[in-house]
């Protein structure tokens, strides 16, 4: 064709960078910009040893992200994932104590502990899912009044007093402990994180999930049970929100009531950086799991840097508002064609 | 001789990678339609897109009145009398006509809008177009027929000197297609230009005076339309002949494959059918008529107030619809947007979806022991996009950057992914160029004739007559009556689409 045309296609062909957004999203944009900022801002940011700190932070909300990425891609989100943390803590701390004065092998109470938590989030992760998908309450308002919901029972049942006395191999195991020489949270989260990858890529359960968030009527047109599969992206959301409930409780060595309170947020921003539409259907868990890092690493950078906390919530709220409008973007470039 | 009233020189529009208008010469007369006719993504849309003002050429001129103008905006076009209603509605559907016809541009009286006014102006054009449409009327509650109306009256603001309808008749029957056309009359003998793009040909005959014929972006030609037929037409438009649009379909009725007895839905009142194997069944009627709400309620999509539906001799009333797709009867969506596509994803992933989840096992099955067999069922899709002549460049577009014509291949081969004995095609081709429904009548034909039971509804008449072997017609809800092939002519057809009984609540 004529020389327009070749032109034309030399252009598109020689713009990495929109070839890179619209693949990947705003994420490698940000995280480049953030390394840049952080080691002229402070020295110390640029060593092995903070980047593994950074590694070792990022689990919990690595965790809490995968789970956040499943409701994002059915095409809703929760808002109830820091409630779920504080729920699983809080029960899971009570029943362990309660248990330790029922029996004596550790392993018995430690189990009933996981346990306990775990029937907790399972139960909040079916309410919203049933909620979302039977009684077609809009997300945002059943993750929120969930939220609320939870977040009462847990300082209730502990006055707001954290829970103390848990078994001390509890926290030197999930807290502290290292299996193969691996911290035991990256360790789990590096499990959670293959097995997300696989459910997504290779199973019909993630295929179903992409395909409930793409087009709801169509994937019902398609033989799909999209209520169930609603339903499941919910519990598992919930599920491993537990986990990293487990995990964060261990850490601080006791059951409490305020743990997770800024992850819904959080968990929301890694996903949408990590280029997961608002609307649903689109996502990677490879990208969402380096979002996760990126927001810890912001926030480790702004320790570094001496930022106060306070302007660092004005910092990490900016950036989620940011990084929706270049999803928008980019959604709008998508559809039109490049 | 009358000079032109709009002109185009050498227009082109180019586009990273393709030449979508190609230097295309065209003129339009006063008092005159003018058909824009061809395949999908032969360049109709971008043509007139430019003339709209939606958007801007790359090179070449448009003269108005023989003075060269530039149309950087809808608003400028249309302040220089150029009107156009394009095919995807505008409307809100949550606000009054009225409110929708004024939108941006209210009467009022000091800061407040002034509400009686805007009814009494949207009635005035109302009466002159000759639009039964009540101004206070919610548009949600409108048919689509009136909205289509209310589209056009809405690009009524003024004095036209050219309008340009974009297939205004893609969703109307054919009284409201009769409404329509007396209305371009009208508008023809008060001297307006009219640019008119159909897909459907046997409209040509009763408006169009001239027909320019555009292939790949380029302008094949423009002739008279008492100088041709649609042959010669349909040869121009697909640069091959097609001696025959529909496929002769052989048949030989096997055994009963599904069997209905009394359903009834909302405005459907106990009606029954039964169908073989081997057989197309045309189903007629008005938007409206109840026809394509029947088959949804037995496909589990609206509640059943009654009746029966056995597949293979085997109960499936009232089962889920997943269930209902498993048993063995697929329903393709008239509506590829809202619920046939996902139209952020490419071609490939609409199809493996469907592929991944047929429950079809087995050692060449999608999926072995839960994991997805991607290798399988990649080969699947492509077998699948092979079959529906979707071209393999288009394979890993994003669906909605594909036309139509594509996006209804990507639909129908989602059909091929889940083996089903009765394909019921709700609309098949709506919005489809003829080069494309040839292809999509030739898989109706396949399917029928290796034994598969085929439902066919459909607002385009000559569809249903000419792929069917026997044709339902609904009226108000009711079966009005069921005709072999031999008896159903457009005149018999049409006799039954209006009786005169109450419209079943």
């Amino acid at each position: 064709m004529s020389d327009a045309t070749a032109q034309a296609q030399s252009e598109t062909r020689a713009n990495p960078i929109k070839t890179l957004f619209l693949r990947v999203g705003v994420l490698p944009f940000f995280l480049g910009i953030a390394l840049v900022v952080f080691s002229f801002l402070s020295d110390k940011f640029l060593t092995g040893q903070n980047l593994v700190n950074v590694a070792r932070q990022s689990v919990y909300l690595v965790l809490v992200s995968l789970g956040q990425m499943l409701v994002l891609v059915s095409g809703g989100f929760d808002l109830s994932v820091g409630t779920a943390i504080a729920l699983t803590s809080v029960v899971s701390a009570l029943s362990m104590t309660w248990a330790a004065g029922v029996f004596d092998s550790v392993f018995l109470i430690i189990a009933i502990g996981i346990t306990a938590g775990g029937i907790v989030a399972l139960m909040v992760g079916l309410i919203n899912g049933v909620g979302v998908a039977y009684f077609e309450v809009s997300p945002f308002i059943m993750t929120l009044g969930v939220s609320s919901v939870g977040a009462g029972l847990a300082l209730f049942m502990t006055g707001g007093i954290p829970i103390s006395g848990l078994p001390f191999a509890f926290g030197d195991t999930f807290g502290f402990g290292k299996w193969f020489g691996v911290p035991v949270p990256v360790f789990i989260a590096l499990i959670c994180i293959a097995a997300m990858w696989l459910m997504m890529a290779r199973t019909p359960l993630g295929t179903r999930l992409y395909a409930v968030g793409g087009n709801i009527k169509a994937a019902h047109l398609s033989a799909i049970d999209t209520k169930k599969t609603l339903v499941l992206a919910y519990v598992l959301c919930s599920l491993i929100a537990a986990l990293a409930g487990v995990l964060l409780t261990a850490r601080v060595e006791s059951g409490e009531a305020n743990l997770g309170g800024t992850m819904a947020l959080e968990s929301i921003s890694a996903c949408v950086i990590a280029g997961v539409s608002l609307r649903g259907g689109i996502g990677r868990v490879q990208n969402v799991v380096l979002g996760a890092f990126f927001i810890v690493m912001v926030q480790n950078g702004m320790n570094l840097a001496k930022i106060s906390s306070y302007m660092q919530m004005v910092l990490l709220g900016g950036l989620l508002i940011l990084a929706v409008i270049f999803d928008q973007m980019r959604y709008r470039m998508i559809m039109q064609g490049r | 001789m009358t000079l032109p009233l709009l002109t185009t020189h050498n227009l082109t529009k180019v586009y990273p990678g393709v030449r979508a208008l190609d230097g295309v010469d065209f003129d339009l007369m006063p008092g005159e339609v003018h058909v824009l006719f061809g395949e999908n993504g032969a360049g109709k849309s971008t043509l007139i897109s430019m003339l709209a003002g939606a958007n801007t050429p790359s090179e070449g001129k448009i003269y108005l009145d023989h003075h060269e103008v530039t149309f950087d905006s809808v608003a400028r076009a249309k302040a220089h009398g150029v009107f156009t209603v394009f095919q995807e509605f505008s409307l809100i559907p949550t606000l009054t006509v009225a409110e929708n016809m004024f939108l941006g541009q209210e009467p009022r009286t000091g800061l407040l809008i002034d509400h009686a006014e805007m009814r009494r102006r949207a009635q005035e054009i109302f009466d002159e177009l000759g639009f039964p449409i009540s101004p206070t009327a919610q548009v949600s509650s409108l048919s689509r027929a009136q909205q289509q109306m209310l589209e056009i009256s809405k690009a009524f603001h003024g004095d036209p000197k050219v309008l340009i309808l974009d297939e205004p008749t893609a969703s109307l029957t054919d009284r409201e297609v009769d409404h329509l056309f007396h209305f371009i009359d009208r508008q023809k003998a008060k001297g307006v230009g009219i640019i008119y793009i159909s897909h459907r040909i046997q409209e040509f005959k009763r408006i169009a005076d001239r027909i320019t014929v555009l292939r790949d972006g380029a302008k094949i030609g423009t002739v008279e339309m008492d100088g041709t037929d649609e042959a010669a037409l349909v040869e121009m438009m697909t640069g091959r002949a097609i001696a025959e649009i529909y496929p002769l379909i052989s048949t030989e009725p096997g055994e009963v494959v599904l069997e209905v007895k009394d359903l009834a839905t909302a405005g459907v009142a106990p009606s029954s059918l039964t169908l073989r194997r081997g057989e197309v069944f045309g189903v007629a009627g008005l938007v409206g008529c109840g026809k394509s709400r029947f088959f949804r309620a037995m496909m589990g999509l609206v509640p059943i107030r009654s009746g029966t539906v056995a597949l293979k001799g085997q109960d499936i009333t009232g089962r889920p619809t997943r269930e209902i797709i498993r048993a063995g009867l697929y329903y393709l969506s008239p509506d590829r947007k809202h619920e046939g596509l996902d139209l952020a994803k490419t071609s490939d992933e609409n199809l493996a979806l469907n592929v991944v989840t047929s429950g079809a096992s087995g050692k060449n099955g999608p999926v072995k022991r839960g994991w997805i067999d991607w290798r399988s069922v990649r080969k699947t899709v492509a077998g699948i996009a092979t079959r529906v002549e979707l071209p393999d460049a288009y394979r890993s577009r994003r669906v909605s950057q594909l036309s139509g014509g594509n996006q209804q291949k990507v639909l129908f081969g989602k059909a091929f992914g889940q083996e089903a004995d009765v394909y019921i095609f709700d609309e098949p081709t709506v919005g489809v160029d003829m080069g494309t429904r040839a292809a999509l009548y030739l898989k109706i034909k396949a399917l029928a004739e290796t034994g598969k039971a085929v439902v066919v509804i459909s607002s385009d008449l000559p569809e249903a007559i000419n792929l069917s072997h026997r044709l339902l017609i609904f009226a108000n809800g009711r079966i009005s009556a069921e005709l072999p092939r031999a008896e159903a002519s457009e005149d018999t057809v049409l006799k039954h689409f209006f009786t005169e009984s109450e419209p079943v609540q």
